[in-house]
Protein backbone atom coordinates (compact mmCIF):
# COMPACT_ATOMS: atom_id res chain seq x y z
CA UNK A 1 0.00 0.00 0.00
CA UNK A 2 1.20 3.45 -0.68
CA UNK A 3 0.29 6.13 0.86
CA UNK A 4 0.41 10.21 -0.87
CA UNK A 5 2.71 11.66 1.88
CA UNK A 6 2.72 15.62 2.24
CA UNK A 7 6.24 16.05 4.53
CA UNK A 8 6.12 19.55 5.01
CA UNK A 9 9.08 22.38 5.44
CA UNK A 10 10.30 21.41 8.50
CA UNK A 11 10.72 17.70 8.32
CA UNK A 12 13.02 18.72 5.31
CA UNK A 13 15.38 20.20 7.32
CA UNK A 14 15.33 20.68 11.10
CA UNK A 15 13.54 17.66 11.36
CA UNK A 16 14.75 15.11 9.42
CA UNK A 17 14.99 12.26 11.80
CA UNK A 18 10.99 12.71 12.68
CA UNK A 19 10.62 12.08 8.53
CA UNK A 20 13.08 9.51 8.01
CA UNK A 21 12.06 7.31 11.21
CA UNK A 22 8.29 7.77 9.40
CA UNK A 23 9.37 6.57 6.44
CA UNK A 24 11.31 3.35 7.72
CA UNK A 25 8.66 2.43 10.05
CA UNK A 26 5.94 2.65 7.06
CA UNK A 27 8.13 0.11 5.37
CA UNK A 28 8.54 -1.83 8.60
CA UNK A 29 4.59 -2.40 9.01
CA UNK A 30 3.83 -2.33 5.49
CA UNK A 31 3.04 0.65 3.78
CA UNK A 32 5.17 3.55 2.07
CA UNK A 33 5.09 7.26 2.30
CA UNK A 34 4.59 8.19 -0.88
CA UNK A 35 6.01 11.71 -0.97
CA UNK A 36 4.49 14.08 -3.01
CA UNK A 37 6.45 14.82 -6.35
CA UNK A 38 5.81 18.82 -5.76
CA UNK A 39 4.87 20.57 -2.79
CA UNK A 40 5.18 23.65 -1.37
CA UNK A 41 4.55 25.32 2.62
CA UNK A 42 1.39 24.75 4.08
CA UNK A 43 1.58 28.35 5.57
CA UNK A 44 2.46 27.09 9.08
CA UNK A 45 -1.07 28.79 10.56
CA UNK A 46 -4.31 28.37 9.41
CA UNK A 47 -6.23 31.82 9.04
CA UNK A 48 -8.87 32.81 12.06
CA UNK A 49 -10.09 35.42 9.94
CA UNK A 50 -12.36 34.26 7.62
CA UNK A 51 -11.53 36.58 4.96
CA UNK A 52 -8.30 35.94 4.33
CA UNK A 53 -8.36 33.54 1.27
CA UNK A 54 -4.69 34.43 0.55
CA UNK A 55 -3.59 31.95 3.31
CA UNK A 56 -5.83 29.30 2.29
CA UNK A 57 -3.98 29.14 -0.99
CA UNK A 58 -0.79 27.33 -0.35
CA UNK A 59 -2.48 24.61 1.63
CA UNK A 60 -4.63 24.58 -1.41
CA UNK A 61 -2.28 23.80 -3.86
CA UNK A 62 -0.98 21.14 -1.97
CA UNK A 63 -4.06 19.33 -1.73
CA UNK A 64 -4.61 20.09 -5.16
CA UNK A 65 -1.39 18.60 -6.13
CA UNK A 66 -2.17 15.46 -3.63
CA UNK A 67 -5.61 14.64 -5.54
CA UNK A 68 -4.00 14.08 -8.72
CA UNK A 69 -2.10 11.16 -6.63
CA UNK A 70 -4.97 9.32 -4.79
CA UNK A 71 -7.91 10.02 -2.43
CA UNK A 72 -5.97 10.46 0.81
CA UNK A 73 -2.65 12.71 2.10
CA UNK A 74 -1.10 11.85 5.31
CA UNK A 75 1.27 14.29 7.41
CA UNK A 76 3.14 14.06 10.62
CA UNK A 77 3.39 17.34 11.37
CA UNK A 78 0.44 18.27 13.75
CA UNK A 79 0.27 21.97 11.84
CA UNK A 80 0.38 20.71 8.34
CA UNK A 81 -2.17 18.49 9.35
CA UNK A 82 -4.42 21.02 10.86
CA UNK A 83 -4.07 23.62 8.03
CA UNK A 84 -4.41 20.97 5.85
CA UNK A 85 -7.66 19.35 6.80
CA UNK A 86 -9.25 22.47 8.05
CA UNK A 87 -8.38 24.50 4.03
CA UNK A 88 -9.83 21.04 3.00
CA UNK A 89 -12.75 21.33 4.67
CA UNK A 90 -13.54 24.61 3.45
CA UNK A 91 -12.86 23.78 -0.24
CA UNK A 92 -14.87 21.22 0.18
CA UNK A 93 -17.81 23.04 1.95
CA UNK A 94 -17.80 26.65 1.04
CA UNK A 95 -18.75 27.34 -3.09
CA UNK A 96 -17.60 30.45 -3.15
CA UNK A 97 -14.45 30.42 -1.76
CA UNK A 98 -13.57 27.22 -3.48
CA UNK A 99 -14.10 29.59 -6.56
CA UNK A 100 -12.13 31.98 -6.01
CA UNK A 101 -9.48 29.91 -4.20
CA UNK A 102 -8.71 27.96 -7.46
CA UNK A 103 -9.39 30.92 -9.45
CA UNK A 104 -6.08 32.26 -7.89
CA UNK A 105 -4.11 28.49 -7.65
CA UNK A 106 -5.53 28.05 -11.70
CA UNK A 107 -6.54 24.57 -10.97
CA UNK A 108 -10.05 23.00 -10.04
CA UNK A 109 -9.75 21.20 -6.84
CA UNK A 110 -12.93 19.85 -5.06
CA UNK A 111 -11.81 18.82 -1.66
CA UNK A 112 -12.25 15.49 -2.22
CA UNK A 113 -8.87 14.76 -0.99
CA UNK A 114 -8.99 12.86 2.59
CA UNK A 115 -6.30 14.62 4.80
CA UNK A 116 -5.35 11.67 7.93
CA UNK A 117 -2.54 12.06 10.64
CA UNK A 118 -0.14 9.32 10.24
CA UNK A 119 -1.56 8.15 13.61
CA UNK A 120 -5.06 7.74 11.68
CA UNK A 121 -3.49 5.97 9.33
CA UNK A 122 -1.32 3.47 11.86
CA UNK A 123 -4.69 3.54 13.89
CA UNK A 124 -7.53 3.25 11.15
CA UNK A 125 -5.67 1.62 8.27
CA UNK A 126 -3.49 -0.60 9.78
CA UNK A 127 -4.47 -1.54 13.49
CA UNK A 128 -2.33 -0.83 16.63
CA UNK A 129 -2.98 -5.21 16.93
CA UNK A 130 -0.91 -4.98 13.60
CA UNK A 131 1.90 -2.76 14.83
CA UNK A 132 2.21 -4.32 17.84
CA UNK A 133 2.96 -7.65 16.21
CA UNK A 134 5.23 -5.73 13.61
CA UNK A 135 7.32 -4.33 17.50
CA UNK A 136 10.96 -6.09 17.66
CA UNK A 137 12.14 -3.80 20.59
CA UNK A 138 9.54 -3.40 23.08
CA UNK A 139 9.81 -0.06 24.84
CA UNK A 140 8.83 -2.04 28.13
CA UNK A 141 9.38 -0.75 31.32
CA UNK A 142 9.29 3.08 29.84
CA UNK A 143 7.12 5.48 31.39
CA UNK A 144 5.99 7.50 28.52
CA UNK A 145 3.90 11.03 28.21
CA UNK A 146 2.20 11.73 25.08
CA UNK A 147 2.01 15.27 24.38
CA UNK A 148 -0.56 15.87 21.82
CA UNK A 149 -0.65 20.20 21.84
CA UNK A 150 -2.99 21.83 20.00
CA UNK A 151 -3.19 21.51 16.31
CA UNK A 152 -3.49 17.44 16.74
CA UNK A 153 -7.00 17.93 18.54
CA UNK A 154 -8.37 21.24 17.92
CA UNK A 155 -11.14 22.59 16.48
CA UNK A 156 -12.91 19.40 17.02
CA UNK A 157 -15.63 20.55 14.67
CA UNK A 158 -12.72 20.15 11.43
CA UNK A 159 -10.18 17.45 13.04
CA UNK A 160 -12.26 14.63 15.22
CA UNK A 161 -9.02 12.72 15.40
CA UNK A 162 -10.56 11.88 18.91
CA UNK A 163 -12.26 13.58 21.81
CA UNK A 164 -10.80 16.47 22.58
CA UNK A 165 -10.78 17.21 26.02
CA UNK A 166 -9.63 13.24 26.70
CA UNK A 167 -7.80 12.07 23.44
CA UNK A 168 -6.22 8.36 23.98
CA UNK A 169 -5.00 7.66 20.11
CA UNK A 170 -1.28 8.08 21.24
CA UNK A 171 -1.10 6.74 24.41
CA UNK A 172 -2.80 3.95 23.19
CA UNK A 173 0.22 3.38 20.19
CA UNK A 174 2.58 4.08 23.08
CA UNK A 175 0.90 0.89 24.43
CA UNK A 176 1.19 -1.05 21.32
CA UNK A 177 5.01 -0.75 21.29
CA UNK A 178 5.30 -1.53 24.56
CA UNK A 179 5.64 1.37 26.50
CA UNK A 180 3.80 2.73 29.69
CA UNK A 181 1.82 5.74 28.77
CA UNK A 182 1.71 8.10 31.76
CA UNK A 183 -1.72 10.30 31.60
CA UNK A 184 -0.69 14.23 32.36
CA UNK A 185 -3.19 17.15 32.78
CA UNK A 186 -0.81 19.77 30.15
CA UNK A 187 -1.03 16.58 27.52
CA UNK A 188 -3.30 18.48 25.58
CA UNK A 189 -2.17 22.38 26.34
CA UNK A 190 0.18 24.91 24.15
CA UNK A 191 3.88 24.44 24.56
CA UNK A 192 4.03 28.63 23.24
CA UNK A 193 3.95 27.85 19.90
CA UNK A 194 4.73 30.73 17.42
CA UNK A 195 5.74 32.90 20.23
CA UNK A 196 9.04 31.16 20.18
CA UNK A 197 9.98 34.47 17.86
CA UNK A 198 9.56 37.07 20.15
CA UNK A 199 8.35 35.94 23.45
CA UNK A 200 10.46 33.09 25.08
CA UNK A 201 9.74 33.96 28.96
CA UNK A 202 5.86 32.54 27.81
CA UNK A 203 7.64 29.88 25.49
CA UNK A 204 10.02 28.99 28.78
CA UNK A 205 6.62 29.18 31.31
CA UNK A 206 4.18 26.95 28.90
CA UNK A 207 6.70 24.29 27.78
CA UNK A 208 8.03 24.22 31.28
CA UNK A 209 4.23 23.34 32.27
CA UNK A 210 4.02 20.46 30.00
CA UNK A 211 7.10 19.23 31.37
CA UNK A 212 7.08 19.67 34.68
CA UNK A 213 3.36 18.20 34.64
CA UNK A 214 4.25 14.85 32.58
CA UNK A 215 7.11 14.51 35.20
CA UNK A 216 5.09 14.74 38.01
CA UNK A 217 2.77 12.24 36.76
CA UNK A 218 5.92 10.01 36.21
CA UNK A 219 6.84 10.39 32.59
CA UNK A 220 10.76 9.33 32.19
CA UNK A 221 10.30 10.56 28.21
CA UNK A 222 7.93 12.86 26.72
CA UNK A 223 6.63 12.31 23.25
CA UNK A 224 5.52 14.72 20.20
CA UNK A 225 4.13 15.06 17.19
CA UNK A 226 5.12 18.50 15.94
CA UNK A 227 8.44 20.24 14.90
CA UNK A 228 7.57 23.22 17.21
CA UNK A 229 6.30 21.59 20.14
CA UNK A 230 9.63 19.33 20.25
CA UNK A 231 11.75 23.00 19.88
CA UNK A 232 10.37 24.76 22.27
CA UNK A 233 10.16 21.68 25.37
CA UNK A 234 13.70 21.10 23.92
CA UNK A 235 15.05 24.88 24.00
CA UNK A 236 12.78 25.42 27.04
CA UNK A 237 14.39 22.49 29.31
CA UNK A 238 17.65 24.17 30.57
CA UNK A 239 15.86 26.73 32.27
CA UNK A 240 12.82 25.09 33.67
CA UNK A 241 15.67 22.67 35.43
CA UNK A 242 17.13 25.64 36.70
CA UNK A 243 14.45 26.95 38.25
CA UNK A 244 11.97 23.88 39.17
CA UNK A 245 13.70 22.48 42.43
CA UNK A 246 14.13 18.86 41.96
CA UNK A 247 13.18 18.48 38.60
CA UNK A 248 15.07 15.90 36.51
CA UNK A 249 16.19 16.63 32.70
CA UNK A 250 13.82 14.29 30.78
CA UNK A 251 14.62 13.07 27.15
CA UNK A 252 11.75 14.33 24.27
CA UNK A 253 11.54 12.84 21.37
CA UNK A 254 9.59 12.25 17.88
CA UNK A 255 6.65 9.77 18.21
CA UNK A 256 7.77 7.85 15.20
CA UNK A 257 11.28 7.65 16.28
CA UNK A 258 9.99 5.94 19.60
CA UNK A 259 7.79 3.71 17.04
CA UNK A 260 11.17 3.00 14.99
CA UNK A 261 12.99 2.26 18.29
CA UNK A 262 10.18 -0.42 18.77
CA UNK A 263 10.43 -1.72 15.24
CA UNK A 264 13.86 -2.88 15.70
CA UNK A 265 15.60 -0.06 13.23
CA UNK A 266 19.19 0.86 13.80
CA UNK A 267 19.57 3.05 16.65
CA UNK A 268 21.62 5.19 14.24
CA UNK A 269 19.18 5.63 11.73
CA UNK A 270 16.51 7.13 14.08
CA UNK A 271 18.05 10.66 14.21
CA UNK A 272 18.57 10.82 17.93
CA UNK A 273 21.97 12.76 17.21
CA UNK A 274 20.03 15.67 16.29
CA UNK A 275 17.36 15.77 19.80
CA UNK A 276 18.85 18.30 22.18
CA UNK A 277 17.91 16.18 24.92
CA UNK A 278 19.94 12.92 25.43
CA UNK A 279 17.87 9.40 25.10
CA UNK A 280 20.34 6.80 24.98
CA UNK A 281 21.01 6.85 28.76
CA UNK A 282 17.52 5.77 29.36
CA UNK A 283 16.90 2.96 26.92
CA UNK A 284 20.25 1.92 28.64
CA UNK A 285 19.00 2.11 31.82
CA UNK A 286 15.96 0.24 30.90
CA UNK A 287 18.03 -2.58 28.95
CA UNK A 288 16.54 -1.77 25.57
CA UNK A 289 19.90 -1.05 23.93
CA UNK B 1 -13.99 52.54 37.53
CA UNK B 2 -16.85 54.48 36.13
CA UNK B 3 -17.27 53.55 33.07
CA UNK B 4 -18.96 56.00 30.15
CA UNK B 5 -20.81 53.84 27.62
CA UNK B 6 -22.29 55.35 24.30
CA UNK B 7 -25.00 53.67 21.94
CA UNK B 8 -22.88 54.79 18.76
CA UNK B 9 -20.19 53.22 20.03
CA UNK B 10 -21.59 49.73 20.93
CA UNK B 11 -22.76 49.79 16.96
CA UNK B 12 -20.09 51.68 16.15
CA UNK B 13 -18.03 51.42 12.48
CA UNK B 14 -15.03 50.34 14.74
CA UNK B 15 -16.76 47.01 16.54
CA UNK B 16 -18.86 45.82 13.01
CA UNK B 17 -15.57 45.91 11.79
CA UNK B 18 -13.52 43.59 13.65
CA UNK B 19 -16.70 41.68 13.73
CA UNK B 20 -16.44 41.40 10.01
CA UNK B 21 -12.91 40.83 9.91
CA UNK B 22 -13.02 38.09 12.52
CA UNK B 23 -16.16 36.22 11.68
CA UNK B 24 -17.32 36.76 15.26
CA UNK B 25 -20.49 38.39 16.91
CA UNK B 26 -19.41 39.72 19.81
CA UNK B 27 -22.95 39.98 21.54
CA UNK B 28 -23.00 36.08 21.82
CA UNK B 29 -20.79 35.99 24.60
CA UNK B 30 -22.67 35.55 28.04
CA UNK B 31 -19.47 36.23 30.41
CA UNK B 32 -18.92 32.75 31.76
CA UNK B 33 -15.19 33.16 31.65
CA UNK B 34 -14.31 29.50 30.47
CA UNK B 35 -12.08 31.27 27.98
CA UNK B 36 -10.25 33.27 30.37
CA UNK B 37 -9.89 30.23 33.03
CA UNK B 38 -8.40 27.80 30.05
CA UNK B 39 -6.30 30.24 28.88
CA UNK B 40 -2.70 29.37 29.18
CA UNK B 41 -1.51 32.96 28.51
CA UNK B 42 -4.49 34.78 30.28
CA UNK B 43 -2.13 35.27 33.05
CA UNK B 44 0.31 37.48 30.71
CA UNK B 45 -2.56 39.35 29.01
CA UNK B 46 -3.51 42.97 30.07
CA UNK B 47 -7.10 42.29 29.06
CA UNK B 48 -7.89 38.30 29.26
CA UNK B 49 -10.11 36.72 27.04
CA UNK B 50 -13.21 36.94 28.47
CA UNK B 51 -12.78 40.94 29.32
CA UNK B 52 -12.07 41.02 25.87
CA UNK B 53 -15.30 39.98 24.58
CA UNK B 54 -17.31 42.33 27.34
CA UNK B 55 -15.15 45.29 25.99
CA UNK B 56 -16.13 44.97 22.63
CA UNK B 57 -20.08 44.12 23.85
CA UNK B 58 -19.60 47.62 25.23
CA UNK B 59 -17.65 49.60 21.84
CA UNK B 60 -14.75 50.07 23.93
CA UNK B 61 -12.20 49.04 21.13
CA UNK B 62 -9.64 51.18 22.27
CA UNK B 63 -9.23 49.26 25.53
CA UNK B 64 -8.89 45.96 23.95
CA UNK B 65 -6.99 47.82 21.22
CA UNK B 66 -4.08 48.92 23.15
CA UNK B 67 -3.72 45.96 25.49
CA UNK B 68 -1.32 43.49 24.67
CA UNK B 69 -3.52 40.45 24.40
CA UNK B 70 -4.20 39.74 20.92
CA UNK B 71 0.20 39.92 20.52
CA UNK B 72 0.25 37.12 23.21
CA UNK B 73 -2.78 34.59 22.28
CA UNK B 74 -0.77 31.40 21.07
CA UNK B 75 -3.50 30.51 18.62
CA UNK B 76 -3.94 27.28 20.82
CA UNK B 77 -8.11 27.32 20.74
CA UNK B 78 -8.83 26.48 23.88
CA UNK B 79 -11.04 29.10 24.35
CA UNK B 80 -12.73 28.35 21.50
CA UNK B 81 -13.26 24.98 21.83
CA UNK B 82 -14.28 25.11 25.66
CA UNK B 83 -16.76 27.75 24.73
CA UNK B 84 -20.54 27.06 25.02
CA UNK B 85 -21.55 29.53 22.72
CA UNK B 86 -19.68 28.56 19.92
CA UNK B 87 -17.38 32.01 20.33
CA UNK B 88 -13.69 31.64 18.95
CA UNK B 89 -12.11 34.63 21.10
CA UNK B 90 -8.82 33.25 19.49
CA UNK B 91 -10.38 34.47 15.75
CA UNK B 92 -11.91 37.90 17.66
CA UNK B 93 -7.88 38.36 18.76
CA UNK B 94 -6.50 37.42 15.37
CA UNK B 95 -9.16 39.63 13.66
CA UNK B 96 -7.24 42.49 16.03
CA UNK B 97 -4.29 41.62 14.75
CA UNK B 98 -5.31 41.29 11.16
CA UNK B 99 -6.92 44.75 11.20
CA UNK B 100 -3.74 46.24 12.83
CA UNK B 101 -0.81 44.54 10.48
CA UNK B 102 -3.37 45.38 7.60
CA UNK B 103 -2.78 48.83 8.15
CA UNK B 104 1.08 48.06 7.61
CA UNK B 105 1.69 48.37 11.80
CA UNK B 106 4.26 45.15 12.46
CA UNK B 107 4.75 43.83 15.85
CA UNK B 108 8.13 42.43 15.49
CA UNK B 109 10.38 44.31 13.23
CA UNK B 110 12.10 41.77 10.92
CA UNK B 111 15.88 43.37 11.61
CA UNK B 112 14.92 42.86 15.51
CA UNK B 113 14.63 38.69 15.28
CA UNK B 114 17.59 37.05 16.33
CA UNK B 115 19.80 36.01 13.86
CA UNK B 116 20.26 32.43 16.07
CA UNK B 117 16.03 32.05 15.77
CA UNK B 118 16.54 32.12 12.15
CA UNK B 119 18.95 29.72 11.83
CA UNK B 120 17.87 26.94 14.49
CA UNK B 121 14.19 27.56 14.63
CA UNK B 122 11.96 25.36 12.52
CA UNK B 123 11.06 26.98 9.53
CA UNK B 124 7.32 26.25 10.72
CA UNK B 125 8.02 28.60 13.77
CA UNK B 126 9.41 31.61 11.19
CA UNK B 127 6.35 31.19 8.84
CA UNK B 128 3.85 31.21 11.24
CA UNK B 129 5.47 34.53 13.46
CA UNK B 130 5.80 36.21 10.03
CA UNK B 131 1.94 35.73 9.26
CA UNK B 132 1.14 36.52 13.26
CA UNK B 133 3.61 39.64 13.66
CA UNK B 134 4.59 41.23 10.54
CA UNK B 135 2.47 42.70 8.05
Amino acid sequence: MKIPYYPGCTLNTVAKGFDASARDSALAIGFEMAELPQWNCCGATFPLTPDNLIALCAPAKVLSNARKEGDTLTTLCSVCYNVLKRTNKVLRDDREKRGVINGFIEEEYDGSVNVVHFLEVLRDRIGFDKVKEAVKRPLKGIKAGAYYGCMLLRPFEDIGIDRVESPTVFEDLLRAIGAEPVEFPNRIECCGAHLAMNNGEIVERLSGNVMTSAVACGAELIVTTCPLCQYNLEKSQGGVAQNTPGYNEVPIIYFTQALGLALGHDIEKLGFENNASDVMGLLKKKGIV
Amino acid sequence: MKLKLSQADIDGAEVQLIERVSGEEMKRCYQCGNCSGGCPVAYAMEVPPSQIMRFLQLGMVDEVMGANSMWVCVGCLQCSSRCPQGVSVASVLEGLRQITLRKGTDKTRVADIPARFLEKAPQQAIVCGFRKFVS
